[in-house]
């Protein structure tokens, strides 16, 4: 951990201008990930700029459109035991509460949450290459230690995974994260914020210089999906692990029949996995095992493994199919019971 | 009346507990000193070759940085690698930390930057540039096991037992073979204290170490043996341990390091390793098992080979008992044993909790299970057809051996009567319910150990003794066994330990702490009370006068004469008697060489376990274990219970989690966190229940015990991996069992 200046900001223009001020600065919230970073010389930063005095950004409410707005420093505790959340997206809330600890959860922040770095262990140790870390280091990963690793959207130079669950519902509820920056405020589709590695893997999003999240809308249409959905952890311990695969699965159903589905995976890629395509395919077909494993294979079409986590490609076909029958059936999966919810294998309502 | 309420035998609850959890107990990176010093080490960044050049510049000129101790620029200390020797090393040359330019694994010290502050030090560190000229090197155990050597040299009491028999005729001839490899990846012991050295700087030139360690003689001694220093300069003192599972045996590398720099700055000096640094040393040794079992159509054993590779350094043969409980848990008339080791660009591996046994015991139990199922046996069956009540490898007596009554209780507890052999044959819904059991063994031990005891003027019992407290409940049970002995209160006795200046005890190790400390206090009670009575004779109208030992008894704080029990009198007024001084005693005890030659000792256990595994996604929950222990006299069955529960805790992460994930390109560890490196957190822990069989041995040592430290892990990876067998159909031979290994 080097030496560095701590800021705090009292609105998000001061931090703003912090960024801008220098190249080396970085915003700092809960700290629960960047903590670790600094001390581990990952990231090194000259200024830290604390945003999590901002009470702007504090607040969960609702919007115009009749969606919520959920402040950057709103904690992952508090998001995910939000009466409204729990009410209209708990998708969310089930996401967040299979990750991390109650204490890591009370610190973390969503926009934290969604600027969080890869759990690669090449990435933590700055002993070894890393294209994430030092460009044009290498990737050991690739023929190295890789059973935590992605199995999709790859490249040549990073293999690394996101590690948020908080993001993979995110993804499938379709949310908009909120940037403020030089150039003032704009928006950022959940789907175009994290990026995949290709080869400027140092990049784990589209947020620009000096640009600072401030919160993340969850679209009032995704409020569809309040009642059979599912955020399936596969991990290898029954809690505080990262997911080897996960599964975030929305249907809104009509009859038997689907009328909408979202799945996106965790664990799998450089960003949550989703695919329209794959979504398509479930679009007013009857709810059951072999609709699922169609949209799976396509979810997966493409999936390379490497030698210690070709197991995933497996495993994501099965845990997706799984998670479809648990969300069809209503019955998610909950993070106090391990026992893996059966599902069915055919809607009923 | 005379009867005592027994403090030993009762629950009782740790007297240290209060210490510990309102944070007054003070571990090794706590003591305070005035102007301490930080160091921090710098780690190697690869597993062989020699270090080029280090630049500290950057380092050292850092603000607060006061030194920056390299290969280059350490003080001398003793030149032959045999005065780094510790009470428990293997055969080899122990590590020398900042000896020469040679890089002997990844992660060993190659620079301690000392400055003011933890962090200054810290980020110094990170700015200490060192380039190596990197040799090829070898850290993958499949690849170098086919160079492995039966060693040379023999770790003492480690070398297998000799061979009986013809077991490849037996084998050849057998109605029933079972032959297969078990591999257990390696462990790292990752107690929540990391290890620390704080070492306090006296102006006579002598010094105080604060060190993490399970024996501040062994400490000591090599401190003294390193640096050229009479023993009478180095205090040693550890009065606790945020656990020790054998990290705390030999003296780690932080010891050496921060002695190194306070004799040399002549400043007070602490060293502690990071979560990620307590990855560059000792470990549990990744271990093949080939094991052969050989039976009758009955399912009688005929033969057993049992055939241990195991991982050790290029520096130090590191070995431990791996083989010998295939040859003597259950009757078998041929047997061969071969423990090799295979060596690697690593730290040399260590003992670890059970060294060795629950290596060996999931080879030998999961091939008993797969056995039982060639035979058509019940695996319970199984082995009460095999139960042998004679140690066959040296052909002693056994002490006691109280097995059958664990498999039976155990049995009870668990329902295993109502088991459907038929693997996948029970189930509940999307999940697999399996059953499975395995035995657990462990040796006895009792080793020379003194203490002391003082009866203070005010009729309170101090003990005191250099035996630490890992976190086994030490400081409980010596307290509660002094207590009975002179009639006391637990309040009113306190117990000093971990420190060099106490009655001599050896390491805190292989359960043998109970057995002897336990003993030496009781008989240095006993001496007590002898001279207590004596010492009654000053009482004005002595009421004791014509009494002998057997005439009086201790009880409520007073010396009372059996005959008459109106007749006693306050131990503060015996005391006080005699003059303000505290009646001490002090006694050695040893065991007994006699009993050695003809008797073996051992604890058992049974160990029954219930998975639930996911029949799709392979998600297995430990939801049932039952370990039934014969463990001898159970001293004090609350912290005993936790023992147990501790050790099945370590089984079920032995089973399912643990594993160092080696980077073989990198030869580096890549899990160095408890983030990567999993072990079970409290949702993979469900209903443990523990039974204590009634087992009395007056042989295995003076109270009776045998230890319990270490008998909770074996038995419990082996039954899980049989329980999953009975669920799944699959039968994993590489621990841990995760979940890519139930896809295929």
């Amino acid at each position: 951990m080097n030496r560095f200046t701590f800021q705090r900001a009292a609105s998000v223009d001061m931090a703003v201008a912090a960024l801008e001020a220098s190249p080396r600065a970085h915003v700092i919230a809960g700290g629960s990930n960047l903590l670790d970073l600094i001390k581990s010389n990952v990231e090194t930063p000259e200024t830290l700029v604390d945003i999590s005095r901002i009470a702007a950004l504090a607040a969960i409410s609702g919007t115009a459109e009749g969606g919520l707005h959920i402040g950057a420093m709103v904690t992952n505790a508090a998001l995910a035991r939000d009466e409204r959340v729990i009410a209209r997206f708990p998708l969310l809330s089930d996401a967040i509460l299979a990750g991390a600890t109650p204490q890591l959860r009370n610190a973390a922040t969503a926009g934290g949450n969604l600027n969080q770095r890869t759990r690669c262990y090449y990435f933590y140790d700055t002993a070894t290459p890393c294209n994430k870390r030092e460009p044009g280091t290498g990737c050991p990963a690739i023929d190295g230690r890789n059973r935590i690793h992605a199995i999709l959207g790859t490249s040549l130079h990073c293999i690394a995974t996101h590690p948020s669950d908080m993001c993979v519902a995110l993804a499938a509820l379709g949310a908009i994260v909120h940037a403020s920056g030089p150039d003032g405020e704009r928006t950022i589709l959940i789907g175009d914020y994290h990026r995949l590695p290709g080869d400027t893997p140092h990049l784990d999003n589209t947020l620009q210089a000096g640009e600072v999240v401030t919160g993340i809308t969850l679209p009032a249409a995704s409020q569809i999906f309040g009642s059979h959905y599912t955020y399936l952890k596969l991990r290898d311990r029954l809690s505080y692990a990262f997911a080897l695969v996960s599964v975030a699965a929305a249907v809104d159903l009509d009859g038997g029949t689907i009328r909408q589905a979202r799945i996106a995976l965790g664990g799998v890629a450089h960003k949550p996995w989703r695919r329209d395509e794959a979504e398509a395919l479930l679009v007013g077909k009857p709810a059951q095992e072999d609709t699922f494993a169609k949209a799976a294979d396509a979810l997966l079409a493409g999936a390379q493994g490497f030698e210690h986590n070709r197991f995933k490609i497996e495993l994501a076909r099965r845990a997706i199919t799984r998670a479809m029958a648990q969300a069809v059936a209503g019955t998610p999966q909950t993070s106090t019971d391990k026992r893996i919810a059966q599902g069915h294998h055919h809607a009923h309502q | 009346m005379l009867t005592n309420d027994l403090h030993v035998g009762s629950p009782r609850n740790r007297i240290d507990g209060p210490a510990k959890v309102t944070g007054q107990a003070t571990y090794a990176a706590e003591f305070a000193a005035p102007e301490l010093t930080h160091g921090y080490i710098v780690g190697s960044s690869i597993a062989k070759g020699t270090i080029a050049d280090i630049d500290a510049s950057a380092a050292e000129a850092v603000p607060g940085v006061i030194k920056v101790f390299t290969h280059e620029n350490r003080p001398r200390t003793a030149w032959f690698s045999s005065s780094y020797a510790d009470q428990l090393g293997p055969p080899g040359k122990p590590f020398r930390p900042l000896y020469d330019e040679a890089v002997l694994y990844s992660g060993q010290p190659i620079a301690l930057v000392v400055a003011s502050s933890f962090e200054i030090a810290r980020h110094a560190a990170s700015l200490v540039r060192i380039t190596y000229e990197a040799d090829e090197h070898q850290t993958d155990l499949e690849a170098a096991r086919h160079d492995s050597y039966d060693p040379p040299s023999k770790r003492f009491g480690m070398a297998p037992p000799s061979a009986r028999g013809n077991d490849a005729k037996a084998f050849g001839e057998a109605a029933h073979r079972v032959s297969q490899e078990y591999a257990i990846a390696a462990e790292y012991h990752n107690p929540m204290e990391p290890h620390a050295t704080t070492v306090v700087w006296h102006d006579d030139e002598t010094i105080t170490v604060h060190d993490k360690t399970q024996g501040v003689l062994n400490s000591q001694a090599y401190v003294a043996s390193v640096f050229g220093l009479s023993k009478k300069s180095v205090r040693v003192i550890s009065p606790f341990v945020g656990g020790g599972f054998g990290s705390g045996l030999r003296p780690q590398h932080q010891l050496f390091l921060a002695v190194m720099a306070s004799l040399e700055l002549k400043r007070s000096v602490r060293v502690e390793l990071s979560r990620a640094q307590m990855f560059s040393h000792v470990h549990r040794p990744e271990t093949v098992n080939i094991l052969s079992l050989g039976a009758d159509k009955d399912g009688r054993l005929t033969s057993v080979q049992h055939h241990a590779v195991a991982a050790t350094s290029q520096f130090e043969d590191h070995q431990e008992v791996v083989t010998s409980w295939s040859g003597l848990l259950y009757k078998v008339p041929n047997a061969s044993f071969q423990h090799d080791l295979a060596k690697l660009d690593i730290y040399t591996p260590g003992d670890m909790r059970a060294p060795g046994a629950p290596l060996g015991m999931f080879a030998l139990e999961s091939a008993m299970d797969e056995l039982a199922i060639a035979a058509n046996l019940d695996p319970l069956e199984l082995r009460l057809r095999n139960h042998v009540d004679v140690d066959q490898n040296t052909g002693k007596m056994l002490t006691s051996k109280e097995l059958l009554a664990c498999y039976a209780q155990g049995a009870e507890r668990f329902g295993w009567s109502r088991r459907n052999p038929a693997p996948g044959s029970m189930r509940d819904g999307s999940e697999l319910i399996g059953w499975g059991m395995a035995s657990g063994v462990w040796e006895a031990y009792m080793f020379k150990t003194s203490a002391r005891v003082d009866l203070m003027p005010d009729g309170k019992l101090e003990i005191s003794c250099a035996t630490s407290d890992i976190g086994t409940g030490t400081y409980t049970i010596l307290a509660q066994i002094g207590a009975d002995a002179l009639g006391l209160r637990m309040e009113d006795v306190t117990v000093k330990l971990g420190d060099s200046s106490l009655p001599e005890a050896p390491v805190q190790g292989g359960s043998w702490t109970a057995a002897s400390a336990g003993a030496a206090v009781a008989e240095a009670c006993e001496t007590l009370a002898g001279k207590l009575l004596a010492a009654a004779g000053k009482l004005p109208g002595n009421p004791f006068a014509k009494a002998g030992r057997d005439d009086v008894a201790f009880s409520g704080g007073r010396l009372i004469l059996v005959a008459d029990p109106s007749k006693a009198v306050p131990l503060a007024d015996i005391v006080a008697a005699g003059g303000d001084s505290p009646i001490h005693a002090e006694e050695t005890v040893k065991p007994s060489l006699l009993k050695y030659l003809r008797y073996s000792s051992f604890a058992h256990s049974a160990v029954f376990a219930e998975v639930r595994v996911d029949e799709q996604l392979g998600v297995i929950r430990v939801t049932r274990i039952v370990s039934a222990v014969a463990g001898g006299r159970i001293l004090n069955p609350k912290t005993a219970r936790s023992q147990i529960i501790g050790g099945v805790v370590w089984g079920i992460g032995m089973a399912l989690h643990e594993e160092a994930m080696t980077d073989h390109n990198l030869g580096r560890i890549m899990n160095r966190s408890l983030a990567e490196y999993h072990v079970p957190v409290n949702a993979d822990i469900h209903d443990i229940d523990v039974i204590f069989v009634d087992e009395t041995d007056e042989k295995v040592s003076p109270l009776g015990v045998k230890g319990l430290g270490e008998i909770g892990l074996v038995g419990t990876a082996a039954a899980i991996a049989n329980a999953v067998h009975h669920a799944t159909g699959k039968r994993i031979r590489s621990l841990p069992i995760t979940i890519d290994k139930l896809m295929d």
